[in-house]
């Protein structure tokens, strides 16, 4: 089964309904719940660094009988060293706002730890695609 | 843990009185009800009694099963518990010294305020707030409607419940107690509770993570209310020594059963209090999806203005609570001496003061098999997108995605919508007459006689003729 949401760079009130669309579907397919609240996490993560960072994005979710593969291809800067922003506290954030409590550099390994496959792949001054697959 | 195949629910329906109109149907937060041949069927693994119908039913017909009054005068002492928030149902005027003589005179032996108990848990929530190995955000257990809803709408955070006794099981848990100790046998107590709900009442015919309930009978708080009431203005009554009336109970007793007053108790952390039953669904929804982190303690409750605006609480909600406050109030202006005969039985209340665990049980799982699960939802989708998205209702279900999901599950047919109807009418696929005799298996014969609303009683509203 396959859908797809549009997401709105900047657009922070909408940011969520997609993971929100996605966890009802899991839990009418009876998925256990530790799975769906992962799942929920790392997508909504992930959404959040769309609308925070890109111009806009598109998430594709394929829903099959044992997995889920969740797609977030986006329009942006994209990211210079993906190993880089994999490491837990590393931030593009200036220091003036991480004092604020932003930016702490927690995005991709939170996205990581809940996903069972993580890959992330991106074009500098393009734009960034991520894939998220959990196995149910 | 012993845990019933389904719920028992307090609310019952009266067919005769129904007039079929469906009003029941678009009140319920859980979709448990759709209606066949006219009629209000309820799913039981569904419902949660949060009595929402029973509000919305314009002719009564809807109903909370209690307890047969007269059993009281089976037991040789008969013990009254009985929520606070039931004095601040009747006017000004009507003191509570009063209240208290009618309900000895109507036979019960001794009275007990719910909220006696609050002192207890003030402790222990304490406890629980600093304790870093609760699943946060900790969810008060305090209302069943609530807990009820968790278990079949957000089954991920059963987790978070806080398995502690409500104060009316701790309450009736000392009564029991207290006169056997006292040489009462066990037999001759009869515990009686007055109820302001229909969630309270279920959960004591079939507790949830518990196996038994203490309580041995259930009266509704409006029938109560209405016996009582009689009794005072009948003025038969002997009254009580002023001493004997007044349960010294302390204000934040008082003010356990209004919205914050779980939240007023804690010492730190951050706490949220939300009342009404589709805000609490649709907070926990947020909670859910971790778009809310951080906080320590949620107290929930299912009616608006919490147990003052319980379904069958008889006041108006605003003036309840208003008048609750100030009772309160002037329990903490007259520095009342708390000497609570509870607290003698703390240990023995704190050793009891767990409950089991509270399994989920999934409303939403569309099958067992999750590849059966996948195709019934593709196809659930696919009907979804035929349908108006009018949520008319006429169809007998909540919503248009609600037939869509009955479709699925073979429960329902997609000729039941009457969109679906006319356009298959243009297209000579279905005839006027197929129409109308599918529309009939749905609402029943009489709704399509001019007349069938002649002479229907329309209960405190009258009669048309």
């Amino acid at each position: 089964m396959n859908f797809t949401y549009n997401i709105e760079g900047g657009d922070f009130t909408n940011a969520g309904a997609p993971s929100s669309a996605v966890k009802k579907m899991l839990k009418q397919l009876g998925v256990n719940p530790d799975i769906i609240k992962r799942t929920v996490v790392a997508l909504y993560e992930a959404e959040v660094n769309v609308v925070a960072h890109a111009y806009k994005g598109i998430i594709t979710v394929d829903i099959e009988d044992d997995r889920i593969i969740i797609k977030l291809e986006d329009e942006g800067p994209g990211i210079e060293d993906i190993n880089k922003a994999m490491t837990e506290g590393y931030s593009t954030a200036s220091q003036k706002v991480r004092e604020m409590g932003f930016g702490a550099g927690m995005g991709f390994p939170n996205m990581k730890t809940n996903s069972d496959k993580l890959t992330v792949n991106s074009t500098p001054g393009k734009g960034t695609s991520v894939e998220i697959i959990n196995y149910f | 843990m012993k845990q019933a195949e389904t719920f028992h629910h307090a609310l019952k329906f009266k067919y005769d009185l129904c007039i079929g109109c469906s009003h029941c149907i678009g009140a319920c937060p859980t979709a448990a009800i759709h209606v066949e041949k006219g009629k209000p069927i309820l799913n039981p693994n569904r419902c949660i009694d949060c009595g929402r119908c029973y509000l919305a039913c314009p002719v009564s017909a809807i109903y909370i099963e209690q307890d047969d009054f007269q059993t009281i005068y089976n037991y040789k002492f008969p013990i009254l518990l009985v929520p606070s928030i039931f004095s601040a149902q009747f006017p000004e005027k009507i003191n509570h010294r009063a209240i208290v003589s009618a309900i000895h005179h109507l036979g019960f032996k001794y009275i007990f305020e719910v909220e006696k108990s609050v002192d207890i848990l003030t402790d222990v929530m304490n406890k629980a707030i600093i304790d870093k190995n609760l699943e946060r955000p900790i969810i008060s257990t305090y209302c069943p409607a609530v807990v009820r809803l968790i278990q079949v709408k957000f089954p991920s955070l059963v987790k978070n419940l806080f398995l502690v006794k409500p104060p009316l099981d701790i309450t009736a848990l000392f009564i029991k107690q207290k006169f056997t100790d006292e040489g009462v046998k066990e037999e001759d107590i009869g515990i009686f509770y007055v109820s302001p709900c229909a969630a309270k009442i279920a959960a004591i015919k079939s507790p949830v993570g518990d196996d038994v309930s203490m309580v041995d009978g259930v009266i509704n708080m409006n029938f109560f209310y209405n016996k009582v009431y009689r009794t005072i203005k009948q003025g038969t009554y002997q009254l009580v020594d002023e001493e004997c009336a007044s349960q010294r109970l302390a204000c934040d007793n008082l003010l356990w059963s209004l919205t914050k007053g779980e939240i007023n108790l804690l010492s730190q952390g951050r706490n949220l209090a939300i009342d009404e039953i589709h805000n609490v669904s649709d907070f926990l929804e947020k909670v859910e999806n971790e778009d809310i982190t951080d906080i320590d303690y949620l107290e929930l409750r299912a009616c608006d203005e919490s147990c003052a605006g319980g379904i069958l609480c008889p006041g108006n909600r605003f003036f309840a609570a208003e008048r609750q406050k100030k009772r309160a109030e002037s329990h903490t202006l007259m520095n009342t001496p708390r000497n609570n005969d509870l607290l003698k039985y703390e240990e023995y209340l704190l050793k009891h003061l767990s409950v089991g665990e509270v399994l989920p049980r999934s409303m939403e799982k569309l099958d067992n098999n999750i590849a059966v699960a996948m195709r019934k939802m593709k196809k659930s989708f696919e009907l979804n997108n035929y349908l108006p998205q009018v949520d008319c209702r006429i169809c007998g279900y909540q919503t248009c995605k609600e037939l869509a999901h009955a479709i699925v599950n073979e429960n329902a047919d997609l000729k039941q919508c009457i969109f679906i109807q006319r356009i298959l009418e243009q297209t000579d696929k279905l005839t006027p007459a197929e129409a109308l005799k599918i529309n009939k298996v749905i609402w029943g014969e009489k709704k399509f006689d001019k007349n069938s609303l002649k002479g229907i009683n329309l209960g405190h509203k009258g009669r048309i003729q």
